[in-house]
């Protein structure tokens, strides 16, 4: 058996969850689970709360499951205290559901700023008003030992960029230490999709992380048609997959120039954003939406791809494969701009095991998971494609597996064109009571979509977790050892989302 | 890498003509200008964008204003790294109450005479966003706007447009 099959033999299953089965759990299950983290043994996909409840979701091999822990006494104990990658799921779910996790080992809030005018605003019981003193300030870790200097950035960064605080401690020119604090952007999208219809919720899990709307409202999708038992229409399926490949080729395009730009090679990102700019063009006639927002919905697609279309589509693959070509020739020929990014911000690969962050920086450190390969969604089980991995783990090879998987997505794009069956874009999901769950391989990294409806078409409770949560504590172990001017080298390598982080 | 700079000398610049800037929904944004103000500060603006909440979708399409196709610097509109240099803040997102003082702070430091602009559907009201706890309201709620430019995200034609009309 294996370890999840374990875990969960003696565990009562919940009705009605698809795909995956749910299990309530008690204490010693969930404990043991946490042992089985830490082992290494299970994979953590995510962990959440609901108004008296924790729910923590595993993956080993292809199986996936989800563990409830009823928590009446408003705690349960800590999974971070093993297992690190859970610290910060566990302080938002205090910040947010007021459910504590015992013997944790940080107990500073996390999305709370105490700037809300409320505390633990899901909180089974009414939120409470804080205090009338303004927030304390935030407690950084310390740090101690001579000549050491810190170097505060953000929230407002010096680009178009999100927002997010940095506390760089310095030895000289060398990171020492880089600590991040988050939930600039928190918006409150748990309470919002609680209790929303089905189409409000959509919208809002479209625009949590903007970069990865069609990943985000293909996981929420995916996630109610499995609650209500909805088949998408072939063609639906089709057209799903071509946008949600031409969205990862987007933000990769996009990435690759401005990495090298940040290595003030800027003549691969004046490149690259042309190449991205046509595919958002393309994007734009034919879907009517350049980042494709609202165009996958519960149930099906609502947009279609034309004739003309099509063979627009045609021509754009083969342009960006010719001119990708000459870019991939000109990253591997240039010395200086190599002399930047290879060795710099390397991820040890015991830890990208341990955190399992999937996408990009986890497949250029060695972990192979692809959601599209290893969970076989539909229509990834009848398309052929590689998932590049590589072992070196630094700025290099994030690009590499960037400008891999370009190459990759170009013909998935001309498979799904070619083999897009005719019929319907949409069926009718129904106003039926469920928990469905979904994970799609975005851009960035898997994407996770629970979610439980009331059976009058509105949301019940909606979990979204972006893979960013497990990717930022990597970059902070990533710059260490590593030179001040290489951060934004290295920041950009892994491209985080503070909006799909903070919620 | 030679070859591509040759060829880019051969190949036809990729920039496009500017949007025009006579129909009405751009007249109705111009409209919206102080004149005074127009005439004092718009020949060439510094600008410096502040996310204030976003879900990043405008971030992106402000990011494709500096390609080749828009090449907004053509125009004399630069982005700037501190609000210290800038003429104009371009604020995106629903305000949320986390970043409220950093933008109010901000806007402080930014040298009057200072244009705000606010950029997508979020900032107008909040958006999809208005009314949860998390959020203070659009970027009106905080700052005083002198030009809205509505799109979930406005596309960088959108965009150009609205930028353009501050030029006098």
């Amino acid at each position: 058996m294996t370890a999840l099959a374990d875990l969960t033999a003696a565990a009562a299953p919940v009705p009605a969850s698809a795909p995956w089965p749910r299990f309530r759990v008690g204490v010693d299950i969930w404990r043991q689970a946490a042992a089985s983290l830490a082992a290494g043994e299970v994979t953590l996909l995510s962990l959440w709360g609901e108004r008296e409840t924790v729910h923590l979701a595993l993956r080993d091999g292809g199986q996936v499951a989800v563990l409830s822990l009823d928590c009446p006494n408003g705690s349960f104990p800590s999974v971070g205290a093993t297992h690190a990658p859970a610290i910060r799921l566990e302080r938002a779910i205090r910040d947010l559901y007021g459910l504590t996790p015992k013997d944790a080992p940080d107990d500073r809030p996390w999305l709370d700023h105490g700037r809300w005018g409320v505390t633990r605003p899901l909180a089974a019981h009414a939120p409470e008003a804080p205090a009338a003193t303004p927030a304390a300030a935030y407690p950084f870790l310390s740090v101690e030992g001579e000549r050491l200097h810190q170097i505060p950035v953000g929230p407002v960064h010096a680009g178009i960029i999100e927002p997010g605080h940095f506390r760089f401690t310095a030895s000289g020119e060398t990171v020492v230490r880089l600590e991040e604090r988050l939930g600039y952007v928190h918006k409150g999208v748990d309470a919002l999709t609680t209790g929303a219809d089905i189409a409000t919720a959509a919208q809002l899990a479209g625009r949590l992380s903007g970069d990865s709307t069609v990943a985000y409202a293909l996981a929420f999708a995916r996630a109610v048609e499995a609650a209500t038992g909805t088949t998408p229409p072939p063609r639906a399926v089709g057209l799903r997959a071509l946008m949600a490949e031409l969205e990862r080729l987007a933000n990769h395009l996009g990435d690759i120039g401005a990495i090298c730009n940040d290595a003030s090679f800027a003549l691969m990102h004046a490149h690259t954003s042309i190449l991205r700019e046509r595919v958002l063009r393309f994007a734009g006639l034919a879907f009517g939406h350049r980042l494709m927002m609202d165009r996958v919905v519960p149930g099906g697609a609502a947009a279609d791809l034309s004739i003309a279309s099509a063979t627009a589509l045609s021509t754009l693959v083969g342009e960006t494969r010719t001119r990708f070509a000459q870019l991939v020739e000109l990253y591997d020929s240039t010395a200086s701009l190599l002399d930047r990014t290879v060795g710099t911000g390397r991820l040890d690969p015991a830890l990208a095991q341990r955190f399992a962050p999937g996408g990009y920086v986890g497949r250029a450190a060695g972990q192979p998971f692809d959601a599209r390969r290893d969970l076989a969604y539909p229509p990834y089980e009848t398309l052929a494609f590689e998932v590049p991995v590589r072992t070196d783990g630094d700025v290099n090879a994030r690009v590499w597996v960037r400008m891999d998987e370009v190459m990759q997505g170009l013909g998935l794009i001309e498979q799904l064109a070619a083999t897009l069956p005719d019929g319907a874009l949409r069926t009718d999901v129904g106003a039926v009571a469920g928990e469905g769950m979904a994970i799609v391989e975005g851009f960035r990294g898997p994407v996770l979509a629970w979610l439980k409806l009331d059976g009058a078409g509105r949301v019940e409770r909606c979990h979204l977790r972006d893979p960013s949560w497990f990717q930022w504590p990597l970059l902070e172990a990533v710059i260490e050892g590593n030179i001040v001017a290489d951060f934004p080298l290295c920041n950009k390598s892994f491209n985080c989302s503070y909006s799909g982080h903070d919620l | 890498m030679r070859r591509l700079l040759f060829e880019g000398l051969s190949r036809k610049a990729l920039t496009e003509p500017p949007p025009r800037i006579d129909d009405p929904e751009t007249a109705a944004l111009a409209a919206t200008l102080d004149a005074a103000a127009r005439k004092r500060l718009g020949r060439s603006l510094s600008i410096r964008e502040v996310d204030a909440g976003s879900c990043n979708g405008c971030e992106l399409e402000i990011h494709a204003l500096g390609n080749a196709f828009y090449d907004l610097e053509r125009f004399g509109l630069h982005i700037v790294a501190s609000p210290r240099h800038a003429d104009v803040l371009m604020v995106t997102g629903p305000v949320t109450k986390n970043m409220r003082e950093a933008l109010q702070r901000t806007y402080d430091a930014t040298p009057a005479p200072k244009w705000v602009v606010a950029v997508g559907d979020c900032a107008l009201n909040g958006g999809l966003f208005a009314g949860s706890y998390a959020v203070a309201g659009g970027v009106g709620a905080v700052v005083p706007v002198d030009l809205h430019i509505p799109g979930c995200p406005p596309t960088p034609t959108a965009l150009l447009k609205g930028l353009l009309t501050l030029l006098g």
